[in-house]
Protein backbone atom coordinates (compact mmCIF):
# COMPACT_ATOMS: atom_id res chain seq x y z
CA UNK A 1 0.00 0.00 0.00
CA UNK A 2 2.86 2.65 0.60
CA UNK A 3 3.96 1.84 -2.42
CA UNK A 4 1.17 2.98 -4.55
CA UNK A 5 0.27 5.99 -2.30
CA UNK A 6 4.21 6.76 -3.19
CA UNK A 7 3.25 6.39 -7.10
CA UNK A 8 0.33 8.11 -6.89
CA UNK A 9 1.92 11.07 -5.21
CA UNK A 10 5.14 10.81 -7.99
CA UNK A 11 2.06 10.86 -10.68
CA UNK A 12 0.40 14.22 -9.41
CA UNK A 13 3.48 15.30 -8.94
CA UNK A 14 4.19 14.45 -12.75
CA UNK A 15 1.19 15.49 -13.92
CA UNK A 16 1.32 18.99 -12.19
CA UNK A 17 4.94 19.39 -13.21
CA UNK A 18 3.72 18.61 -16.83
CA UNK A 19 1.15 20.78 -16.76
CA UNK A 20 3.12 24.05 -15.56
CA UNK A 21 5.93 23.26 -18.54
CA UNK A 22 2.50 23.14 -21.30
CA UNK A 23 1.34 26.80 -20.30
CA UNK A 24 4.79 27.58 -19.81
CA UNK A 25 5.33 29.63 -23.29
CA UNK A 26 1.84 31.41 -22.58
CA UNK A 27 2.77 32.33 -19.20
CA UNK A 28 5.95 34.03 -20.10
CA UNK A 29 4.20 36.04 -23.51
CA UNK A 30 1.20 36.77 -20.52
CA UNK A 31 3.57 38.25 -18.74
CA UNK A 32 5.76 40.05 -20.40
CA UNK A 33 3.08 41.58 -23.27
CA UNK A 34 -0.05 41.38 -21.27
CA UNK A 35 0.72 42.04 -17.21
CA UNK A 36 4.17 44.32 -17.89
CA UNK A 37 2.38 46.39 -20.23
CA UNK A 38 -1.02 46.81 -18.09
CA UNK A 39 0.90 47.97 -15.11
CA UNK A 40 3.58 50.20 -16.40
CA UNK A 41 0.49 51.86 -18.36
CA UNK A 42 -1.10 52.81 -15.33
CA UNK A 43 2.56 54.60 -14.22
CA UNK A 44 2.84 55.79 -17.82
CA UNK A 45 -0.19 57.75 -17.51
CA UNK A 46 0.84 59.61 -14.42
CA UNK A 47 4.03 60.92 -15.74
CA UNK A 48 5.61 62.36 -19.59
CA UNK A 49 7.32 60.83 -21.57
CA UNK A 50 8.39 61.00 -25.36
CA UNK A 51 10.73 58.09 -25.59
CA UNK A 52 13.63 59.84 -26.31
CA UNK A 53 13.99 61.77 -22.54
CA UNK A 54 13.58 59.69 -19.47
CA UNK A 55 9.53 60.12 -18.06
CA UNK A 56 9.04 62.78 -15.58
CA UNK A 57 5.96 62.25 -12.92
CA UNK A 58 3.48 64.63 -13.09
CA UNK A 59 0.50 62.77 -11.20
CA UNK A 60 -2.81 63.29 -12.08
CA UNK A 61 -1.68 66.25 -14.61
CA UNK A 62 -2.23 64.18 -17.72
CA UNK A 63 -5.89 63.71 -16.59
CA UNK A 64 -6.47 66.99 -16.09
CA UNK A 65 -5.44 68.31 -18.94
CA UNK A 66 -7.38 65.38 -20.89
CA UNK A 67 -10.79 67.22 -19.16
CA UNK A 68 -9.41 70.74 -20.18
CA UNK A 69 -9.12 69.50 -23.48
CA UNK A 70 -11.59 70.31 -26.41
CA UNK A 71 -10.30 67.72 -28.75
CA UNK A 72 -10.87 65.05 -26.01
CA UNK A 73 -14.40 66.32 -25.92
CA UNK A 74 -14.83 66.17 -29.60
CA UNK A 75 -13.20 62.97 -30.16
CA UNK A 76 -15.59 61.09 -26.99
CA UNK A 77 -18.71 62.77 -29.08
CA UNK A 78 -17.45 61.44 -32.51
CA UNK A 79 -17.09 58.33 -31.09
CA UNK A 80 -20.21 58.07 -29.27
CA UNK A 81 -22.59 59.33 -32.12
CA UNK A 82 -20.71 56.29 -34.18
CA UNK A 83 -21.53 53.56 -31.37
CA UNK A 84 -25.02 55.33 -31.02
CA UNK A 85 -25.45 54.53 -35.13
CA UNK A 86 -23.19 51.98 -36.28
CA UNK A 87 -23.95 48.83 -33.84
CA UNK A 88 -27.70 49.01 -33.85
CA UNK A 89 -27.84 49.37 -37.60
CA UNK A 90 -25.29 47.09 -38.45
CA UNK A 91 -27.50 44.80 -35.68
CA UNK A 92 -30.42 45.11 -37.35
CA UNK A 93 -29.18 44.43 -41.12
CA UNK A 94 -27.24 41.46 -39.25
CA UNK A 95 -30.47 40.01 -38.31
CA UNK A 96 -32.79 40.57 -41.09
CA UNK A 97 -30.18 38.82 -43.60
CA UNK A 98 -30.05 36.24 -41.06
CA UNK A 99 -33.93 36.08 -40.78
CA UNK A 100 -34.48 35.66 -44.37
CA UNK A 101 -30.80 33.05 -44.66
CA UNK A 102 -32.73 31.01 -42.37
CA UNK A 103 -35.42 29.22 -44.67
CA UNK A 104 -35.17 26.11 -46.67
CA UNK A 105 -34.41 27.97 -50.13
CA UNK A 106 -32.06 26.38 -53.10
CA UNK A 107 -29.00 29.10 -53.10
CA UNK A 108 -29.10 30.05 -49.66
CA UNK A 109 -25.26 29.32 -49.70
CA UNK A 110 -24.56 31.34 -52.12
CA UNK A 111 -26.57 34.52 -50.80
CA UNK A 112 -25.09 33.39 -47.19
CA UNK A 113 -21.72 33.71 -48.84
CA UNK A 114 -22.43 36.88 -50.60
CA UNK A 115 -23.09 38.70 -47.25
CA UNK A 116 -20.23 37.29 -45.59
CA UNK A 117 -17.38 38.28 -47.59
CA UNK A 118 -17.67 41.96 -46.99
CA UNK A 119 -16.62 41.36 -43.46
CA UNK A 120 -13.56 39.13 -44.25
CA UNK A 121 -11.86 41.03 -47.10
CA UNK A 122 -9.06 43.40 -45.30
CA UNK A 123 -10.23 46.71 -43.66
CA UNK A 124 -7.84 48.36 -45.60
CA UNK A 125 -9.22 47.70 -49.45
CA UNK A 126 -12.80 47.61 -48.50
CA UNK A 127 -12.06 51.29 -47.21
CA UNK A 128 -10.09 51.87 -50.70
CA UNK A 129 -13.38 50.52 -52.33
CA UNK A 130 -15.33 52.40 -50.32
CA UNK A 131 -13.37 55.85 -50.92
CA UNK A 132 -14.14 55.37 -54.69
CA UNK A 133 -18.45 54.64 -53.73
CA UNK A 134 -18.70 57.92 -51.59
CA UNK A 135 -16.81 60.20 -54.27
CA UNK A 136 -18.76 63.20 -54.54
CA UNK A 137 -18.41 63.87 -58.03
CA UNK A 138 -18.02 60.16 -59.95
CA UNK A 139 -18.42 57.86 -57.38
CA UNK A 140 -20.81 55.07 -56.88
CA UNK A 141 -23.83 56.77 -55.32
CA UNK A 142 -23.68 59.91 -56.03
CA UNK A 143 -23.74 58.77 -59.78
CA UNK A 144 -27.00 56.89 -59.03
CA UNK A 145 -28.21 59.88 -57.28
CA UNK A 146 -27.65 62.08 -59.79
CA UNK A 147 -29.16 59.69 -62.28
CA UNK A 148 -32.09 59.90 -60.75
CA UNK A 149 -32.07 63.70 -60.22
CA UNK A 150 -30.74 63.81 -56.93
CA UNK A 151 -27.86 66.05 -56.04
CA UNK A 152 -25.73 64.17 -53.34
CA UNK A 153 -23.76 65.20 -50.41
CA UNK A 154 -20.08 65.31 -50.46
CA UNK A 155 -19.92 62.30 -47.87
CA UNK A 156 -16.56 61.98 -46.70
CA UNK A 157 -15.92 65.58 -47.08
CA UNK A 158 -18.80 67.09 -45.43
CA UNK A 159 -18.87 67.73 -41.60
CA UNK A 160 -22.56 66.44 -41.40
CA UNK A 161 -22.46 63.35 -44.01
CA UNK A 162 -18.18 61.88 -43.12
CA UNK A 163 -19.66 60.22 -39.54
CA UNK A 164 -23.01 58.56 -41.69
CA UNK A 165 -20.49 57.28 -44.45
CA UNK A 166 -18.94 55.58 -41.84
CA UNK A 167 -21.97 53.97 -40.31
CA UNK A 168 -22.75 53.04 -43.58
CA UNK A 169 -19.46 51.38 -44.15
CA UNK A 170 -19.73 49.45 -40.73
CA UNK A 171 -23.02 48.60 -42.48
CA UNK A 172 -21.57 46.98 -45.27
CA UNK A 173 -19.73 44.34 -43.55
CA UNK A 174 -22.02 43.34 -40.93
CA UNK A 175 -21.38 39.69 -41.83
CA UNK A 176 -19.96 38.37 -38.81
CA UNK A 177 -22.87 39.04 -36.68
CA UNK A 178 -25.18 37.55 -39.51
CA UNK A 179 -23.41 34.49 -39.02
CA UNK A 180 -23.68 34.84 -34.96
CA UNK A 181 -27.14 35.23 -35.60
CA UNK A 182 -27.99 32.43 -37.87
CA UNK A 183 -26.38 30.06 -35.54
CA UNK A 184 -28.71 31.14 -32.82
CA UNK A 185 -31.58 30.92 -35.08
CA UNK A 186 -30.86 27.28 -36.37
CA UNK A 187 -30.50 27.29 -32.21
CA UNK A 188 -34.04 27.30 -31.57
CA UNK A 189 -36.02 24.07 -31.34
CA UNK A 190 -38.57 23.52 -34.46
CA UNK A 191 -41.10 21.82 -31.29
CA UNK A 192 -41.68 25.44 -30.41
CA UNK A 193 -42.91 26.83 -33.67
CA UNK A 194 -44.92 23.56 -33.70
CA UNK A 195 -46.29 24.02 -30.71
CA UNK A 196 -47.39 27.88 -31.60
CA UNK A 197 -48.82 26.71 -34.55
CA UNK A 198 -51.63 24.65 -33.43
CA UNK A 199 -52.22 26.97 -30.48
CA UNK A 200 -52.88 29.36 -34.01
CA UNK A 201 -49.80 31.52 -33.97
CA UNK A 202 -49.29 33.74 -37.16
CA UNK A 203 -45.90 34.03 -38.25
CA UNK A 204 -45.42 37.85 -36.80
CA UNK A 205 -46.91 35.80 -33.52
CA UNK A 206 -44.28 32.90 -33.81
CA UNK A 207 -41.69 35.85 -34.88
CA UNK A 208 -42.30 37.86 -31.75
CA UNK A 209 -42.89 35.24 -29.12
CA UNK A 210 -40.99 32.77 -30.28
CA UNK A 211 -37.95 33.82 -32.60
CA UNK A 212 -37.41 37.02 -30.63
CA UNK A 213 -37.09 35.51 -27.34
CA UNK A 214 -35.12 32.92 -27.71
CA UNK A 215 -33.01 35.07 -29.66
CA UNK A 216 -32.29 37.19 -27.34
CA UNK A 217 -28.92 35.57 -25.86
CA UNK A 218 -27.13 36.17 -28.91
CA UNK A 219 -28.92 39.61 -29.81
CA UNK A 220 -27.07 40.54 -26.40
CA UNK A 221 -23.51 38.84 -27.21
CA UNK A 222 -23.89 40.89 -30.83
CA UNK A 223 -24.13 43.90 -28.74
CA UNK A 224 -21.73 43.97 -26.21
CA UNK A 225 -19.06 43.10 -28.73
CA UNK A 226 -19.96 45.31 -31.03
CA UNK A 227 -20.05 48.12 -28.56
CA UNK A 228 -16.48 47.28 -27.71
CA UNK A 229 -15.97 47.07 -30.98
CA UNK A 230 -17.24 50.27 -32.31
CA UNK A 231 -15.78 52.34 -29.36
CA UNK A 232 -12.06 51.37 -30.85
CA UNK A 233 -13.00 52.27 -34.18
CA UNK A 234 -10.20 53.95 -36.11
CA UNK A 235 -9.01 52.51 -38.92
CA UNK A 236 -11.76 53.48 -41.19
CA UNK A 237 -11.17 57.26 -40.35
CA UNK A 238 -7.20 57.16 -40.06
CA UNK A 239 -7.17 56.41 -43.87
CA UNK A 240 -10.03 57.89 -45.32
CA UNK A 241 -9.98 61.30 -43.49
CA UNK A 242 -7.51 61.38 -40.96
CA UNK A 243 -10.06 62.91 -38.61
CA UNK A 244 -11.52 65.66 -40.95
CA UNK A 245 -13.27 67.47 -42.07
CA UNK A 246 -13.35 70.14 -38.97
CA UNK A 247 -12.76 66.91 -36.75
CA UNK A 248 -15.79 65.37 -37.54
CA UNK A 249 -14.45 62.08 -38.06
CA UNK A 250 -11.59 62.39 -34.96
CA UNK A 251 -12.50 59.10 -33.42
CA UNK A 252 -11.75 58.65 -29.75
CA UNK A 253 -8.37 56.17 -30.79
CA UNK A 254 -7.73 58.32 -34.00
CA UNK A 255 -6.89 61.00 -31.58
CA UNK A 256 -4.80 58.03 -28.79
CA UNK A 257 -2.81 57.76 -31.94
CA UNK A 258 -1.88 61.14 -32.53
CA UNK A 259 -1.18 62.27 -28.61
CA UNK A 260 0.78 58.47 -28.80
CA UNK A 261 3.10 57.92 -31.76
CA UNK A 262 2.72 61.28 -34.05
CA UNK A 263 3.30 64.06 -30.85
CA UNK A 264 4.96 61.46 -28.73
CA UNK A 265 3.05 62.17 -26.06
CA UNK A 266 2.83 58.75 -24.68
CA UNK A 267 1.53 59.68 -20.68
CA UNK A 268 -1.01 61.43 -22.31
CA UNK A 269 -1.93 58.46 -25.34
CA UNK A 270 -1.86 55.64 -21.95
CA UNK A 271 -4.29 58.10 -19.68
CA UNK A 272 -6.34 58.52 -22.56
CA UNK A 273 -6.73 54.45 -22.96
CA UNK A 274 -7.54 54.00 -19.42
CA UNK A 275 -10.36 56.58 -19.81
CA UNK A 276 -11.67 54.98 -22.98
CA UNK A 277 -11.53 51.43 -20.68
CA UNK A 278 -13.45 53.04 -17.99
CA UNK A 279 -15.54 53.76 -20.45
CA UNK A 280 -15.86 50.42 -22.35
CA UNK A 281 -16.23 48.60 -18.75
CA UNK A 282 -19.15 50.73 -17.63
CA UNK A 283 -21.21 49.99 -20.81
CA UNK A 284 -20.75 46.91 -20.53
CA UNK A 285 -21.76 46.49 -17.14
CA UNK A 286 -24.55 48.40 -17.83
CA UNK A 287 -25.51 46.06 -20.93
CA UNK A 288 -25.44 43.03 -18.31
CA UNK A 289 -28.01 44.89 -15.61
CA UNK A 290 -30.18 45.78 -18.03
CA UNK A 291 -30.11 42.30 -19.77
CA UNK A 292 -31.67 40.64 -16.83
CA UNK A 293 -34.93 42.75 -18.07
CA UNK A 294 -34.91 41.53 -22.06
CA UNK A 295 -32.77 38.29 -22.60
CA UNK A 296 -34.30 34.97 -22.04
CA UNK A 297 -32.15 32.04 -20.55
CA UNK A 298 -33.83 29.02 -21.62
CA UNK A 299 -33.96 26.76 -18.17
CA UNK A 300 -34.73 29.89 -16.23
CA UNK A 301 -31.81 30.60 -13.56
CA UNK B 1 -58.05 10.35 -19.86
CA UNK B 2 -54.40 10.62 -20.86
CA UNK B 3 -55.03 8.62 -24.18
CA UNK B 4 -57.81 10.89 -25.08
CA UNK B 5 -56.19 13.96 -24.27
CA UNK B 6 -53.08 12.38 -26.55
CA UNK B 7 -55.23 11.61 -29.12
CA UNK B 8 -57.14 15.36 -29.59
CA UNK B 9 -53.66 16.41 -29.27
CA UNK B 10 -52.76 14.70 -32.71
CA UNK B 11 -55.76 15.32 -34.37
CA UNK B 12 -55.31 19.26 -33.91
CA UNK B 13 -51.97 18.68 -35.02
CA UNK B 14 -53.15 17.21 -38.35
CA UNK B 15 -56.25 19.61 -38.30
CA UNK B 16 -53.55 22.52 -38.69
CA UNK B 17 -51.26 20.50 -41.01
CA UNK B 18 -54.53 20.35 -43.36
CA UNK B 19 -55.28 23.60 -43.06
CA UNK B 20 -51.58 25.22 -43.65
CA UNK B 21 -51.56 22.54 -46.51
CA UNK B 22 -54.71 23.51 -48.38
CA UNK B 23 -53.82 27.24 -47.79
CA UNK B 24 -50.41 26.26 -49.19
CA UNK B 25 -49.37 26.25 -53.03
CA UNK B 26 -50.30 30.00 -54.11
CA UNK B 27 -49.32 31.32 -50.40
CA UNK B 28 -45.76 29.48 -50.32
CA UNK B 29 -44.76 30.13 -54.19
CA UNK B 30 -45.43 33.71 -53.51
CA UNK B 31 -43.13 33.43 -50.18
CA UNK B 32 -40.71 31.78 -51.29
CA UNK B 33 -40.41 34.22 -54.75
CA UNK B 34 -40.86 36.92 -52.26
CA UNK B 35 -37.77 36.00 -50.55
CA UNK B 36 -35.91 34.93 -53.51
CA UNK B 37 -35.97 39.42 -54.83
CA UNK B 38 -35.34 39.81 -51.79
CA UNK B 39 -32.25 38.17 -51.18
CA UNK B 40 -31.36 38.90 -54.75
CA UNK B 41 -31.25 42.55 -53.96
CA UNK B 42 -29.57 42.83 -51.04
CA UNK B 43 -26.60 40.36 -53.08
CA UNK B 44 -26.03 43.21 -55.43
CA UNK B 45 -25.72 45.39 -52.75
CA UNK B 46 -23.50 43.74 -51.17
CA UNK B 47 -21.84 42.20 -54.32
CA UNK B 48 -21.64 45.51 -56.73
CA UNK B 49 -18.69 47.07 -55.11
CA UNK B 50 -16.21 43.72 -55.79
CA UNK B 51 -17.89 43.64 -59.54
CA UNK B 52 -16.95 46.97 -59.84
CA UNK B 53 -13.33 46.54 -58.13
CA UNK B 54 -12.48 44.04 -60.90
CA UNK B 55 -13.77 45.75 -63.64
CA UNK B 56 -12.38 49.04 -63.12
CA UNK B 57 -9.17 47.34 -62.34
CA UNK B 58 -8.71 45.97 -66.06
CA UNK B 59 -10.67 49.01 -67.63
CA UNK B 60 -8.89 51.14 -70.23
CA UNK B 61 -8.41 54.78 -68.02
CA UNK B 62 -11.55 56.93 -70.21
CA UNK B 63 -14.17 53.71 -69.39
CA UNK B 64 -13.58 54.23 -65.18
CA UNK B 65 -15.81 57.11 -65.04
CA UNK B 66 -18.63 56.22 -67.34
CA UNK B 67 -21.69 56.09 -66.06
CA UNK B 68 -23.88 54.20 -66.24
CA UNK B 69 -20.70 52.58 -65.61
CA UNK B 70 -19.28 49.56 -67.89
CA UNK B 71 -19.40 46.44 -66.09
CA UNK B 72 -17.53 44.08 -68.36
CA UNK B 73 -14.94 46.40 -70.09
CA UNK B 74 -14.48 47.04 -74.03
CA UNK B 75 -11.37 46.01 -74.47
CA UNK B 76 -10.29 44.35 -71.26
CA UNK B 77 -6.49 45.89 -69.84
CA UNK B 78 -4.15 43.46 -68.27
CA UNK B 79 -1.77 46.04 -68.00
CA UNK B 80 -2.80 47.51 -64.48
CA UNK B 81 -1.40 44.24 -62.92
CA UNK B 82 2.06 44.39 -64.10
CA UNK B 83 1.96 47.97 -63.59
CA UNK B 84 1.21 47.44 -59.86
CA UNK B 85 4.68 45.97 -59.40
CA UNK B 86 6.71 48.95 -60.70
CA UNK B 87 4.80 51.30 -58.42
CA UNK B 88 5.45 49.27 -54.85
CA UNK B 89 7.33 46.15 -54.39
CA UNK B 90 3.67 43.99 -53.69
CA UNK B 91 5.69 41.05 -54.51
CA UNK B 92 8.27 42.11 -51.14
CA UNK B 93 4.83 42.52 -49.12
CA UNK B 94 3.55 39.41 -50.08
CA UNK B 95 6.65 37.66 -48.70
CA UNK B 96 6.28 40.16 -45.29
CA UNK B 97 2.73 38.99 -44.56
CA UNK B 98 3.27 35.42 -45.32
CA UNK B 99 6.26 35.29 -43.09
CA UNK B 100 4.00 36.83 -39.93
CA UNK B 101 0.90 34.77 -41.54
CA UNK B 102 3.40 31.47 -40.24
CA UNK B 103 3.66 32.57 -36.96
CA UNK B 104 -0.08 33.15 -37.02
CA UNK B 105 -0.49 29.69 -37.76
CA UNK B 106 2.48 27.69 -36.09
CA UNK B 107 1.73 29.50 -32.71
CA UNK B 108 -1.69 28.38 -31.97
CA UNK B 109 -1.02 24.75 -33.46
CA UNK B 110 1.89 24.18 -31.23
CA UNK B 111 1.84 26.54 -27.86
CA UNK B 112 -1.89 27.49 -27.67
CA UNK B 113 -2.88 23.58 -28.43
CA UNK B 114 -0.01 22.73 -25.61
CA UNK B 115 -1.70 25.11 -23.00
CA UNK B 116 -4.99 24.05 -23.82
CA UNK B 117 -4.27 20.68 -23.32
CA UNK B 118 -2.87 21.66 -20.10
CA UNK B 119 -6.12 23.25 -19.20
CA UNK B 120 -8.39 20.43 -20.38
CA UNK B 121 -6.76 17.69 -19.10
CA UNK B 122 -4.04 17.85 -16.36
CA UNK B 123 -4.72 18.63 -12.87
CA UNK B 124 -2.73 20.81 -10.81
CA UNK B 125 -2.23 23.23 -8.22
CA UNK B 126 -3.54 26.92 -9.14
CA UNK B 127 -4.87 25.38 -12.58
CA UNK B 128 -8.21 27.24 -11.94
CA UNK B 129 -7.02 30.53 -11.13
CA UNK B 130 -4.75 30.68 -13.89
CA UNK B 131 -7.38 30.35 -16.19
CA UNK B 132 -9.94 32.61 -14.65
CA UNK B 133 -6.77 34.71 -14.92
CA UNK B 134 -6.65 33.79 -18.38
CA UNK B 135 -9.85 34.58 -19.54
CA UNK B 136 -9.76 37.89 -17.44
CA UNK B 137 -7.36 39.01 -19.68
CA UNK B 138 -9.37 38.42 -22.78
CA UNK B 139 -11.48 41.42 -21.23
CA UNK B 140 -9.00 43.95 -21.54
CA UNK B 141 -8.70 46.27 -24.59
CA UNK B 142 -5.75 46.35 -26.74
CA UNK B 143 -5.98 49.65 -26.51
CA UNK B 144 -4.58 49.66 -22.98
CA UNK B 145 -1.71 47.78 -23.70
CA UNK B 146 -0.81 49.45 -27.04
CA UNK B 147 1.54 52.54 -26.04
CA UNK B 148 3.41 50.69 -23.56
CA UNK B 149 3.45 47.41 -25.89
CA UNK B 150 5.81 50.15 -27.97
CA UNK B 151 7.89 51.63 -25.82
CA UNK B 152 8.58 48.12 -24.09
CA UNK B 153 9.89 46.47 -28.25
CA UNK B 154 11.20 49.79 -28.76
CA UNK B 155 13.64 48.92 -25.94
CA UNK B 156 14.13 45.98 -27.04
CA UNK B 157 15.07 47.44 -30.43
CA UNK B 158 12.10 45.17 -32.19
CA UNK B 159 10.65 48.53 -34.18
CA UNK B 160 10.98 47.85 -37.76
CA UNK B 161 11.11 43.74 -37.66
CA UNK B 162 8.61 41.58 -37.37
CA UNK B 163 9.02 40.66 -33.71
CA UNK B 164 6.51 42.75 -32.71
CA UNK B 165 3.79 40.83 -34.81
CA UNK B 166 5.08 37.22 -34.27
CA UNK B 167 6.91 36.34 -31.26
CA UNK B 168 3.29 37.23 -28.76
CA UNK B 169 1.49 34.92 -31.25
CA UNK B 170 3.62 32.00 -31.63
CA UNK B 171 3.63 32.07 -27.47
CA UNK B 172 -0.04 31.71 -27.39
CA UNK B 173 -3.32 34.01 -27.24
CA UNK B 174 -5.52 33.29 -24.80
CA UNK B 175 -7.89 33.47 -27.14
CA UNK B 176 -6.88 30.73 -29.03
CA UNK B 177 -6.54 28.83 -25.89
CA UNK B 178 -9.84 29.34 -24.87
CA UNK B 179 -11.41 28.02 -27.73
CA UNK B 180 -9.06 24.69 -28.12
CA UNK B 181 -9.70 24.06 -24.58
CA UNK B 182 -12.96 24.01 -25.14
CA UNK B 183 -13.16 21.57 -27.92
CA UNK B 184 -10.49 19.19 -26.50
CA UNK B 185 -13.32 18.96 -23.44
CA UNK B 186 -15.47 17.79 -25.71
CA UNK B 187 -13.31 14.47 -26.88
CA UNK B 188 -14.17 11.53 -24.85
CA UNK B 189 -11.17 10.60 -22.42
CA UNK B 190 -11.29 6.81 -22.83
CA UNK B 191 -9.11 7.40 -25.58
CA UNK B 192 -5.99 8.74 -24.07
CA UNK B 193 -7.13 6.08 -21.18
CA UNK B 194 -6.48 3.17 -23.69
CA UNK B 195 -3.20 4.91 -24.63
CA UNK B 196 -1.74 5.43 -21.52
CA UNK B 197 -2.01 1.96 -20.75
CA UNK B 198 -0.04 1.36 -24.08
CA UNK B 199 2.71 3.77 -22.55
CA UNK B 200 2.30 6.40 -24.21
CA UNK B 201 3.55 9.71 -23.04
CA UNK B 202 1.94 12.82 -22.46
CA UNK B 203 3.60 14.67 -25.01
CA UNK B 204 2.60 11.56 -27.70
CA UNK B 205 -1.15 11.77 -26.00
CA UNK B 206 -1.20 15.14 -27.23
CA UNK B 207 0.52 14.96 -30.36
CA UNK B 208 -1.42 11.41 -31.64
CA UNK B 209 -4.20 11.29 -29.75
CA UNK B 210 -6.04 14.69 -29.08
CA UNK B 211 -4.52 16.38 -32.32
CA UNK B 212 -5.16 14.43 -34.90
CA UNK B 213 -8.90 14.78 -33.29
CA UNK B 214 -9.39 18.17 -33.54
CA UNK B 215 -8.63 18.65 -36.54
CA UNK B 216 -11.57 20.66 -37.40
CA UNK B 217 -10.93 22.66 -34.35
CA UNK B 218 -7.53 23.22 -35.45
CA UNK B 219 -8.53 24.19 -38.86
CA UNK B 220 -10.79 26.77 -37.97
CA UNK B 221 -7.62 28.61 -35.48
CA UNK B 222 -5.11 28.39 -38.48
CA UNK B 223 -7.69 29.83 -40.71
CA UNK B 224 -8.24 32.84 -38.34
CA UNK B 225 -4.48 32.98 -37.92
CA UNK B 226 -3.93 33.04 -41.48
CA UNK B 227 -7.08 36.09 -42.00
CA UNK B 228 -5.71 37.52 -38.69
CA UNK B 229 -2.13 38.33 -40.58
CA UNK B 230 -3.35 39.03 -43.62
CA UNK B 231 -5.86 41.91 -42.76
CA UNK B 232 -3.88 42.90 -39.71
CA UNK B 233 -2.99 46.94 -40.04
CA UNK B 234 -3.13 48.65 -36.77
CA UNK B 235 0.08 46.10 -36.32
CA UNK B 236 2.01 46.70 -39.03
CA UNK B 237 0.98 50.55 -39.29
CA UNK B 238 2.72 50.82 -35.81
CA UNK B 239 5.55 48.80 -35.68
CA UNK B 240 6.76 48.56 -38.95
CA UNK B 241 8.12 52.09 -40.96
CA UNK B 242 10.70 50.82 -43.85
CA UNK B 243 8.69 50.34 -47.02
CA UNK B 244 10.79 46.89 -47.57
CA UNK B 245 8.97 45.84 -44.71
CA UNK B 246 5.42 46.55 -45.33
CA UNK B 247 2.73 43.88 -45.71
CA UNK B 248 0.23 43.66 -47.99
CA UNK B 249 -2.28 45.49 -45.57
CA UNK B 250 -0.24 48.36 -44.97
CA UNK B 251 1.35 48.40 -48.18
CA UNK B 252 -1.80 48.98 -49.82
CA UNK B 253 -3.12 51.91 -47.75
CA UNK B 254 0.90 53.82 -48.34
CA UNK B 255 -0.16 53.05 -51.93
CA UNK B 256 -3.90 54.58 -52.14
CA UNK B 257 -1.74 57.54 -50.11
CA UNK B 258 0.63 58.02 -53.06
CA UNK B 259 -1.14 56.74 -55.94
CA UNK B 260 -4.84 57.42 -55.20
CA UNK B 261 -5.68 59.13 -58.15
CA UNK B 262 -4.49 56.44 -60.09
CA UNK B 263 -8.28 54.29 -59.82
CA UNK B 264 -6.76 51.41 -61.77
CA UNK B 265 -3.92 50.90 -60.80
CA UNK B 266 -5.41 51.00 -57.14
CA UNK B 267 -7.96 48.78 -57.81
CA UNK B 268 -5.71 46.00 -59.09
CA UNK B 269 -3.53 46.56 -56.27
CA UNK B 270 -6.81 46.18 -54.00
CA UNK B 271 -7.56 43.08 -55.90
CA UNK B 272 -4.68 41.54 -55.45
CA UNK B 273 -5.05 42.03 -52.26
CA UNK B 274 -8.50 41.13 -51.84
CA UNK B 275 -8.88 37.85 -53.41
CA UNK B 276 -6.85 35.94 -51.90
CA UNK B 277 -9.01 36.12 -48.69
CA UNK B 278 -11.68 35.15 -50.85
CA UNK B 279 -10.14 31.88 -52.20
CA UNK B 280 -9.47 31.14 -48.64
CA UNK B 281 -13.03 31.93 -47.96
CA UNK B 282 -14.23 29.55 -50.27
CA UNK B 283 -12.00 26.65 -49.61
CA UNK B 284 -12.54 26.73 -45.60
CA UNK B 285 -16.20 27.72 -45.38
CA UNK B 286 -16.84 25.35 -43.23
CA UNK B 287 -14.38 26.12 -40.88
CA UNK B 288 -15.23 29.67 -41.50
CA UNK B 289 -18.42 29.35 -40.23
CA UNK B 290 -17.85 26.88 -37.23
CA UNK B 291 -15.10 29.55 -35.99
CA UNK B 292 -18.03 32.27 -36.16
CA UNK B 293 -20.47 30.27 -34.60
CA UNK B 294 -18.17 29.05 -31.82
CA UNK B 295 -16.52 32.43 -30.65
CA UNK B 296 -18.46 34.84 -32.38
CA UNK B 297 -14.83 36.77 -33.61
CA UNK B 298 -15.14 38.80 -37.14
CA UNK B 299 -11.72 37.56 -38.54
Amino acid sequence: MPRLSFRRRSNAFREARDFYLFVLPWFLGFLAFTVGPIASSVFLSLTKYNIIRPASWVGLQNYQELFADPLFGVSLYNTLYYVVFAVPLSVAVALLLALFLNQRLRGISIYRTLFYVPSIVPAVASIVLWVWILQPQFGLINSGLRFLGIQGPLWLGSPEWSKPSMVLMHAWSSGGAMIIFLAGLQGVPEHLYEAAAIDGANWWARFWNVTVPMLTPTIFFVLVLGIINSFQVFTAAFIMTGGGPVDSTLFYVLYLYRHGFTFLNMGYAAAMAWILFIIILGFTLVQFALARRWVYYEGGR
Amino acid sequence: MAQRVVQSRLASVLATRLATQRRNPWLKVLAIAGSHVVLVLCSIVFAIPFLWLVSTSVKPLRQVFDWPPVWIPNPIVWQNYPDVFDYAPFHLYLVNTLIIAVANIVGPLLSCSLAAYGFARLRAPGRDVIFFVLISTMMVPGIVTLVPLYILFSKLDWINTFYPLTVPVLLGSPFTIFLLRQFFLTIPIELEEAAIIDGSSRLGLWWRILMPLCKPALATVCVFGFLHAWNDFTGPLIYLNDQSKYTLSLGLQVFQRAEGSQWGLLMAASTMVTFPVIVVFFLAQRQFIQGITLTGIKG
